[in-house]
């Protein structure tokens, strides 16, 4: 087990400090050189939309110092270059569709970045310590499910693009499932901290593999019938496959057990192949993934990948492509039209960005102290992992294109809600992580306390 | 649980592994072939959205690539569509480039075309799109307006040629369409437009100036059988040859009537030059007899029969055709039974007689510039065979002279110059209406233009046409517009 004191105990809020300054300098440049190449001139709110963003990340920086002063130092830099850089290509898909601010997504993106980025660092604020989200566990399993199966009650629930995951209020339309992904990690850690010996230690062997007890083996027949039904009554292949992959990666790290990620894979198999059986919808998605180009079917991700191969390795250039072409350039597709106006070195670098955030978050899962922080944070950092393999494996054609937003970029205000209010989690765990046992000039330093914090279970 | 945190890092780095090698899979090594795919609409636009070079007629544009503010960016207009269309030829979204200038260009009027790279070395380094190069085509808008207007609403076509050169200073073709409905942006509509083109009975999309269907030549075809007759040394123009009313064909119990059901000269006989002036069909079907079938057609071919010329679109070869029976080749050899010609070949064996034997090759742009109107390349003159002794050249030169002095191409008079001349009434099939012809050049004694007229079905005159009342006024007019600059 790492020793907590391997950890460095500085700070490191100048770093974050830089790289920010690093993050909104790149934006701005994306911004100004969308508006020089669509419009031919430098855009006139350059310098209003950079102060906003600069004093959102300045606040959140301060929020931070105040706050959780030893936070993980790239992860508010990367979220916002990654938040930014997605509304710069919003912006610019609004202006190839020949909308104004007040038409298109953009404007409605900022202000869900802006709202987003405040709930986060009311989070932090309010919550001093991860560990207190321990003691709601089934409130927040309870809640989780409510939001997850909410779009399927009448006239809230909202049929969009043949997917049933959004609940509408009069104008505003949201996706609880974003929500409900953060609850239900947060209900399995909480759950899998507290029954993690009973799961791992006690059970019969069976042909020689260790089974657990069946009242163990509930929640992940739960989880597993929750899935299949957001799966089934949704139509939301991306959701199902991300709360299965996540909870049994959850349940592998809290017991140390393969035998459950073996489990797991062929109960996902059975699913699956079921699924694909019954619905027409499944079948045809399997057809296109290995046939982009079927005649007589839908030409989506052929349109996505045809933009991709037309950025090349050096990309055409932001605002100088042709994203719009493709069918929600905006959401699903949007790292598509990053592909094509930055090429394969802009999509690689924001793929980059994404694996730093996820090693940043699984680092802190290492670093955590407790139990609980340790299987939130990893839970958390996989579950980023695993939408971005999700949707962008879906548009590249590793796996079959299921639908799920990009996190950070995507257009659309549950996702991006979602995303920074795991961002917040994951600087609060890390600053508990990263915080020095005891802090220098405290009183001095009392050795012995730290072979108390030592457990060990296994 | 660290462990397992690790090897949940792992997993997590091998999704990211994958999602890069596909990314690069997509971006690197399929690019190519992706972006080369059939209806791949990027790619397409892209082609669409460059600065199109010019097409120039003395000086003006008759097809341009104005900015737009659209997709496109920028749109193909035609100034003077229907007179142009047969030259300019069509740029479409939909359709490609074609027809014309525009699709035997293509790749230099979009800038693509390899000869360009070294001038657009510096645009590649500074991202600039390419633009294409301007052509200045030969065409003399004068000559054209000429042609169009006297041609009026019948359907038919017109070369007009230096027979010096072979610079084409006019091809109208009739009935056309109108460019820019094809290079419209409104797909639906080009489409549509399309549809209705390419439907449409009367073939407006064809130019019937180098190709789609052949005509028969009729009577101009005598030129040629004449030019063999020089040629194998055994006849003069002064040859006497009989000249019956109606030629009796051998194994056959029809005749080869003359036009006016008389006999060409006194005691049924006539001379050569006489047959040609008064297009005597019994004289000449005899003579095609006497000469055999392979002098008439190895002539036709050096003249360009079966040969195939890009002016630069390409020239449909005209047809003399094979094993022929005696009574085939006395049609044959008037121009009849199933012998085939463009009117480009008609005006190209008129020019080579006006140049002295000199058949020159047909062209229709004379250089091509880039962007600074530099000149890029220029078109010299070709020669494209020596079908005829300067001889035998001056001599049919002299006896075309008497068919528009004294003859039936008197309407093609232009006073005070000597024109020569070629009348052509020509069945395509037995009871149809003849497609009227006329070739010739003015001046006959230093050439300047040579020109070939068809005009299908008689024109407005119908089934009372011949190629002397409808066709040669037409000629006169286009030869006119030459010689009076």
């Amino acid at each position: 087990m790492t020793t907590i004191t391997s950890l460095a105990p500085r700070t490191r809020r100048n770093t974050e400090l830089v790289l920010l300054a690093f993050a909104i300098g790149i934006v701005l440049l994306a911004y100004a050189n969308v508006g020089m190449a669509v419009q031919d001139r430098v855009p006139a709110d350059l310098g209003t939309l950079g102060i906003g963003i600069g004093v959102i990340a300045m606040v959140f920086h301060l929020v931070l110092r105040w706050r959780a002063s030893y936070a993980d130092p790239l992860l508010l830099p990367i979220a916002t270059l990654l938040n930014g850089l997605g509304l710069v290509m919003i912006h610019r898909i609004d202006l190839a569709n020949d909308k104004t601010i007040g038409e298109g997504a953009a404007l409605k993106q900022l202000m869900w970045s802006g709202l987003a980025a405040c709930a986060a660092m009311v989070l932090l604020v309010l919550i001093k310590d991860h560990r207190r989200l321990s003691r709601y566990t089934f409130t927040l399993a309870l809640a989780g499910l409510g939001l997850l199966l909410l779009p399927l009650f009448p006239v809230i629930g909202k049929n969009i693009n043949g997917s049933r995951i959004w609940i509408g209020f009069g104008p505003f339309s949201l996706q609880p499932g974003e929500i409900a992904k953060i609850l239900l990690t947060i209900f399995f850690a909480a759950y899998l901290v507290q029954t993690r010996d009973a799961l791992s230690l006690i059970g019969r062997r069976f042909l020689g593999f260790p089974l657990p007890r069946a009242r163990d083996l509930g929640p992940i027949m739960i989880a597993w019938l929750a899935s299949l039904a957001v799966l089934v009554f949704q139509k939301d292949l991306g959701s199902s496959l991300l709360f299965f992959g996540l909870f049994v990666a959850m349940l592998y790290v809290a017991t140390e057990r393969r035998a459950w990620i073996a489990i797991g894979l062929s109960l996902f198999a059975v699913g699956t192949f079921v699924a694909w059986k019954l619905f027409a919808h499944l079948q045809e998605r399997v057809t296109l993934w290995l046939d982009p180009f079927a005649s007589g079917q839908s030409d989506q991700l052929a349109k996505g990948l045809m933009g991709m191969a037309s950025g090349s390795m050096f990309g055409t250039g932001l605002g100088q492509g042709r994203p719009e072409e493709t069918y929600f350039a905006n959401s699903d597709f949007i790292i598509a039209s990053f592909g094509e106006e930055l090429g394969l070195i802009g999509l690689m670098a924001i793929l980059l960005l994404y694996a730093l955030m996820v090693e940043r978050g699984l680092r802190t899962g290492v670093g955590a102290r407790d139990g609980f922080g340790k299987l939130l944070a990893t839970g958390l950092a996989f579950s980023l992992a695993l939408q971005v393999f999700v949707v962008v494996g879906g548009v590249t054609r590793v796996i079959p294109l299921t639908g799920l937003t990009t996190p950070f970029m995507s257009a659309g205000g549950s996702s991006l809600l979602a995303n920074w209010v795991i961002v917040a989690l994951l600087l609060r765990i890390s600053d508990q992580a990263r915080r020095p046992v005891v802090e220098d000039g405290g009183g001095g330093r009392n050795i012995g306390q730290d072979e108390t914090q030592v457990v060990k279970i296994k | 649980m660290n462990s397992p945190i690790r090897r949940i890092g792992i997993v997590a780095a091998a999704m990211f592994c994958a999602l890069l090698m596909s990314s690069t899979l997509i971006q690197f090594v399929q690019a190519k072939e992706l972006q080369d795919r059939p209806g791949n609409r990027r790619t397409l636009l892209a082609s669409y959205s460059k600065e199109r070079g010019s097409i120039l007629v003395g000086g003006t544009a008759v097809a341009r690539s104005d900015e737009v503010d659209d997709n496109f960016k920028w749109q193909r207009k035609y100034p003077q569509p229907q007179l142009y269309a047969p030259v300019t030829g069509y740029y479409s979204f939909t359709y490609g480039a074609g027809r014309g200038v525009e699709g035997s260009y293509d790749d230099l009027l979009s800038g693509s075309s390899d000869r360009l790279f070294y001038r657009r070395m510096v645009d590649v380094i500074t991202g600039k799109p390419p633009q294409g190069a301007t052509l200045e085509l030969t065409i003399d808008p004068k000559v054209q307006k000429a042609a169009w207007d006297a041609l009026g609403n019948q359907r038919g076509a017109i070369v007009a040629l230096d027979p010096k050169t072979g610079a084409i200073l006019a091809m109208v073709s009739k009935p056309t369409y109108d460019p820019n409905v094809l290079a419209g942006h409104d797909l639906p509509g080009v489409s549509k437009a399309w549809t209705k083109l390419s439907t449409d009975k009367s073939r407006p999309l064809t130019n019937r100036a180098i190709g789609g269907d052949l005509y028969p030549p009729g009577s101009t075809f005598k030129l040629i059988t004449t030019a063999a007759a020089l040629e194998s040394g055994q006849y003069t123009p002064e040859s006497v040859l009989p000249g019956p009313a109606a030629l009796d064909l051998p194994q056959t119990t029809v005749d080869l009537p003359n036009v006016d059901g008389r006999p060409c000269g006194p005691n049924d006989k006539t001379t050569m030059a006489h047959a040609l002036q008064i297009s005597c069909n019994s004289a000449y079907g005899s003579l095609g007899m006497s000469l055999g079938q392979t002098k008439i057609r190895d002539q036709a071919h050096k003249f360009g029969y079966g040969q195939a010329v890009t002016v630069p679109m390409r020239v449909t070869p005209s047809i003399f055709p094979t094993n022929l029976n005696q009574p085939q080749l006395a049609q044959s050899a008037i121009g009849q039974f199933d012998v085939r010609a463009t009117p480009m070949q008609v005006a190209m064996v008129s020019a080579s007689i006006a140049n002295g034997g000199r058949e020159m090759t047909p062209y229709l742009v004379k250089n091509v510039r880039d962007k600074d109107l530099d000149v890029i390349d220029s078109t010299d003159p070709e020669e494209f065979a020596k079908p005829i002794s300067k001889d035998t050249a001056g001599q049919i030169n002299t006896m075309m002279q008497a068919v528009v002095e004294a003859g039936s191409g008197r309407k093609a008079k232009i006073p005070g110059m000597k024109v020569a001349g070629k009348t052509g009434t020509a069945q395509s099939a037995k009871g149809a209406l003849s497609d009227v012809w006329f070739t010739g050049f003015a001046p006959a004694d230093n050439p300047r233009v040579a020109v070939a007229v068809v005009v299908e079905d008689g024109g407005t005159m119908a089934d009372e046409a011949s190629g002397g009342v409808v066709a040669a006024p037409i000629a006169r007019k286009v030869m006119e517009a030459v010689v009076s600059q």
